[in-house]
């Protein structure tokens, strides 16, 4: 393994996009367009577990530091792998506006079904080629994304039968 | 053969049910999404596996939902079966149940009070997720390196003799799920020994909020020692028994040996991390393949199996409750004296005695409790080796008192994806078994 670009110091490119180190975490910054390629090549660098996949809503938080070349977009895709083997992790992070799909990590990274359905059903991103993308914690019928900054807590009256409101 | 219109539900979503469909509708899907991508099987061959699905008789296999109020499904996890007799042809865990926004919840409560939050979440081992949480703070904080080393000594107590409380309650609900109902008096009476140790620390047998951003909460109370001391006296004889009990007896043998097998690469794909993961033979622990707080100062094993199956994660955690023990012990000869939180006062309030004598001591501590404390700008991961696994905490924030998110990677959410695949042509009856031995809670599947 020794083309691994991510065991560089500082790499500023990984795979083609913009990194940094944050916390002395490794920080890959992919765009929408390569988000599968870049999880994908690092998947072939030895990053063979999906840890942990989530997502930031930054609609009242568009200021936020980001290396040059990334363009600020509404939502972010955050995606945590881990290398087994040498003991490391790297994080990507995948800017997506309202209303765009990501390309789901399902096909080499099974374990982001269930956390992708939970991006969908918090956030509202849907993933091209996810098998299942349904709602997962909320119920079927709810309306609307829970975890996007717009929906207020508390906003959803408590329902109970025949109780005063 | 009639065909079944999946139900579209309308009101505002149109994704569809979650439920699972009959095999008339999604037979060659379903099986491709279950095994194909972990198994690397081609479209072909899932197809020849999904035979069944051809069947022009639907009433040969049943669907039917285990769950949510089911004993054995360890709180409120439903699961749906697709059952050929006895013989589990397909399984999907649905999850929600218990969802109650606790992320949502952490964006409106400071840093100080976050902890109040995360310990509900995995509430078997609630000092483990307040740690993870206070450590991704300090990170933040950039005061990670300047924790007291009492306080990092006290954590990795605090954690240890929680991954032996919640070790020793899986004991409990394991024998219970296939049948050994003694066995569940004996590990809730272990247990409740090690909870009377946290209320005596803490003040509380559960949901402690006792480790903080910054330390913890209180010093030890006087007589901690004797108390540990007596614990580890304690519950080496009664795990001895539990190997009478159940280790050495066959039928406990037979219910759980090559019941709920999951590969190697079945666990890595599914991210199954914890006991379930060390199953398998692969010898993954963060405490010591990454290290935090000073685990890579004290000595244990990283228990491993070799099959796989129900057999091997029973074990590994009986015998993780003596290695946890082991480094109780160390821990209890290298406790130094000293601060049990961080004198910095950005984040630690003043202590009691000064607000009865200063004006200022006391606007500080009142401010420290209303406003709390700003945490810069910036995003963090950290995780930590719970009982169940990995449990991390993502947080970002946006340089005010509150997280901007907070998110916890919670081991049980993934490592219950691993059910279909160690469900898959095994028996109902071992189905128990093997939701038994992934060890969910569900307060963090749902959060």
């Amino acid at each position: 393994m020794s083309e691994d670009v991510t065991t560089q110091s500082n790499p500023v490119l990984v795979h083609g996009c913009p990194s940094e180190t944050r916390f002395g975490q490794l920080v890959v910054h992919a765009a929408r367009t390569n988000h599968l390629d870049v999880c994908r090549a690092l998947y072939e660098d030895g990053y063979q577990m999906c840890v942990d996949l989530t997502a930031v809503d930054h609609l009242v938080h568009a200021q936020r530091s980001l290396p040059a070349g990334v363009t600020a977009e509404r939502f972010e895709v955050v995606v945590n792998l881990l290398s087994l083997q040498h003991k490391r992790r790297v994080r990507v992070r995948t800017q997506v506006a309202e209303g765009e799909t990501v390309a789901s990590l399902f096909d080499f990274y099974p374990a982001t079904e269930a956390m992708e359905r939970e991006v969908y059903d918090m956030f509202g991103i849907r993933f091209d080629g996810h098998p299942d993308l349904t709602r997962i914690l909320m119920p079927e019928d709810w309306e609307g994304h829970p975890l996007r900054k717009d929906y207020a807590q508390g906003r959803i009256p408590v329902q109970f039968k025949g109780a005063a409101s | 053969m009639t065909t079944i219109e999946p139900r579209i539900v309308s009101a505002g979503t149109s994704e569809g049910a979650q439920e699972l469909q009959p095999r008339s509708i999604v037979g060659h899907k379903e099986l491709m999404r279950e095994s194909g991508a972990v198994l690397r099987m081609s479209e072909a061959d899932a197809a020849a596996l999904a035979d069944i699905a051809s069947d022009p008789d639907e009433d040969q296999t049943m669907i039917i939902n285990m769950g949510p109020q089911h004993p054995s499904t360890h709180g409120v996890l439903r699961l749906m079966l697709e059952l050929q007799g006895e013989t589990v042809l397909r399984c999907k865990p649905i999850i929600g149940y218990l969802h109650t926004g606790m992320e949502k919840t952490g964006e409106s409560l400071t840093f100080m009070q976050g902890g109040t939050n995360v310990t509900r979440m995995d509430y078997l081992s609630p000092l483990n997720n307040e740690l993870v949480f206070s450590m991704a703070t300090e990170k933040l904080l950039g005061i990670d390196g300047d924790i007291p080393e009492r306080a990092v000594w006290m954590r990795m107590l605090l954690s240890e003799l929680n991954r032996m409380s919640s070790h020793l309650l899986f004991m409990a609900t394991n024998g219970m799920d296939l049948g050994a109902v003694s066995m569940m008096l004996y590990g809730w009476r272990e247990r409740e020994q090690v909870l009377r140790f946290f209320q005596k620390v803490t003040g509380l047998r559960m949901n402690h909020n006792f480790i903080r951003p910054g330390g913890l909460a209180a010093d030890l109370p006087a007589g901690w020692r004797d108390d540990v001391l007596h614990l580890l006296e304690e519950i080496p004889p009664r795990l001895e028994e539990y190997e009478v009990l159940m280790t050495g007896q066959p039928i406990w043998r037979e219910r759980l040996q090559g019941v709920g097998v999951i590969t190697q690469d079945e666990a890595v794909a599914l991210a199954a991390t914890g006991p379930i993961l060390r199953s398998t033979g692969i010898a993954w622990d963060l405490r010591k393949d990454m290290p935090y707080l000073r685990y890579d100062d004290v000595e244990f094993d990283v228990v491993v199996g070799v099959h796989g199956d129900a057999y091997d994660r029973y074990a590994i955690r009986l015998q993780e409750i003596r290695e946890s023990m082991h480094i109780v012990r160390q821990i209890l000869d290298r406790m130094p004296a000293g601060n049990y939180r961080i004198q910095n006062k950005k984040v630690t309030p003043p202590p009691r005695g000064r607000i009865d004598e200063s004006m200022e001591a006391l606007i500080h501590h009142f401010k420290i409790f209303t406003e709390g404390f700003k945490v810069p700008e910036g995003e963090v991961y950290v995780a930590i080796e719970s009982p169940r696994g990995e449990i991390g905490c993502y947080i970002a924030s946006d340089g005010s008192s509150t997280p901007y998110r907070m998110h916890v990677r919670a081991p049980s959410f993934v490592n219950v994806q691993c059910l279909p695949h160690m469900m898959r042509g095994g028996l109902v009856a071992d189905a128990v078994a093997v939701i038994s031995s992934i060890d969910p809670v569900l307060g963090e599947v749902d959060r």
